[in-house]
């Protein structure tokens, strides 16, 4: 996107939500393992289109990523991921709640 | 609106220097979903464990803006630190106990003639081993879209007006290296020590959408 | 793959003016574009193999610096740009 017209920089900032940490150390962490590396995770991050920088916050799509690269790298699969996620739903309505398991 | 300024003026702000944001009272997100059942997942096969997670955590907590500081009033005072840290970023830092990881470092100094700035347009490459996690601006599509074509109108916005004498260097952080700025010591500092001089320097001077605050 | 450049600081290399589709870490903005070698760092392992959970190949990586106002028609004159371009975009000018 270098180069291209866009608005003023915004100039909110804010503290990382826990949730967030937990995407930032994950990507850390299986990197370092050598699940993937950040050229994997930046491919996954570009064939998502324009579309979802606009409508994903970055930790969003992070995780997409992350998750992407690790059904690839065969951590787990993609049935496995769905159920997991199926079941954290329905733990609860908030972060909390679903994070406690 | 110099970024730097609103995060450091008010009470209830996190280490980092950022008011807190509530996430866990609010609705579940798809993609905080997606982050529970990753990890979860990881640990269950074995291959992370919590406390792993927990430690790389506070790892990143612990670095901040301070450390590059550190980094920049050493510059200022040590003349055999500024030359190894101008030859050899990675590892003059790295004896300084910040360690980049794979990551290589390498320090641009301002001069009366010479302002660097640094950018990351292909995503949001940043010395995060030093300077910790990124300010959301860098990230964001405003600045890496207009920072590489349009450097003074950037720094404008953040209330940096250079002459046209200053040559203003954009670095794009497009591959393997990361990069931190040395501003120009401030006027009025002589005589200074390391750590009073550190309390001048802002993380947007070493981004280069700044300068070190001024001796009161 | 086109034989990698090699090239010392000083060296005015162009940009390849290439447009493949992947991962790519050789910004849009500058390709076809002509600089000078700053310094040489390296060898780092091809990005674009990485991406595909291939093994890098080892390639030089230079920091090229551009004359703004050689991209932008309206930067201010003696302004630059520095970035990191891998050997195998960039051909002897």
């Amino acid at each position: 996107m270098g180069g291209t017209a866009a608005g003023p920089v915004p100039d909110a900032s804010h503290d990382f939500a826990l949730w967030e940490k937990r995407v930032d150390a994950l990507m850390v962490l299986c990197s370092g393992l050598g699940l993937f590396t950040v050229d994997g995770l930046r491919r996954v991050l570009e064939d998502m289109g324009p579309d979802a920088f606009a409508s994903r916050s970055y930790y969003d799509r992070w995780i997409a990523a992350i998750s992407q690269n690790l059904i690839e790298a065969g951590t787990f699969t993609t049935a496995e991921l769905a159920e997991r996620m199926a079941e954290v739903e329905a733990r609860g309505q908030t972060y909390a709640d679903a994070a406690a398991r | 609106m110099p970024h730097d300024h609103h995060d450091h003026d008010h009470d209830g702000l996190s280490p980092s220097g950022h008011p807190y944001r509530p996430d866990q009272d609010t609705g579940l997100s798809y993609w905080q979903t997606m982050e529970i059942a990753v990890r979860e997942l990881l640990i269950d096969k074995g291959v992370l464990t919590a406390a792993r997670i927990a430690a790389q955590i506070e790892a990143m907590d612990a670095r901040s803006p301070a450390n590059g500081a550190a980094v920049v009033a050493r510059y200022w005072t040590d003349p055999g630190f500024a030359a190894a840290l101008l030859a050899d970023g990675t590892t003059t830092v790295k004896e300084m106990g910040f360690d980049l990881g794979p990551m290589h470092l390498i320090a641009l100094p301002n001069t009366d003639t010479l302002h660097n700035i640094i950018v990351c347009t292909l995503c949001s490459c940043y010395p995060r081993n030093l300077l910790g996690l990124p300010p959301d601006w860098y990230k964001s599509r405003a600045y890496r879209a207009r920072t590489v074509r349009e450097p003074r109108r950037v720094l404008a916005e953040f209330g940096v007006t250079l002459p046209e004498h200053v040559q203003v260097r954009v670095h794009d952080s497009t591959a393997d290296m990361r990069y931190i700025v040395l501003p120009q010591r401030p006027a009025g500092t002589d005589g200074w020590d390391a750590a009073r001089l550190a309390t001048l320097v802002t993380r947007d001077s070493m981004i280069g959408t700044g300068l070190p605050k001024t001796a009161a | 793959m086109p034989t990698p450049l090699h090239a010392e600081p000083g060296t005015r290399v162009r940009v390849r003016d290439w447009a493949p589709p992947g991962h790519i870490r050789t910004p849009a903005y500058l390709r076809g574009h002509i600089g000078t070698v700053e310094r040489v760092l390296g060898p780092f392992p091809n990005p674009e193999d990485l991406a595909y959970r291939r093994p890098g190949a080892p390639l030089p990586l230079y920091r090229v610096r551009f004359a703004a106002s050689d991209l932008w028609p309206d930067a201010t004159p003696g302004d630059t740009l520095e970035a990191e371009i891998y050997a195998h975009w960039l051909e002897d000018a």
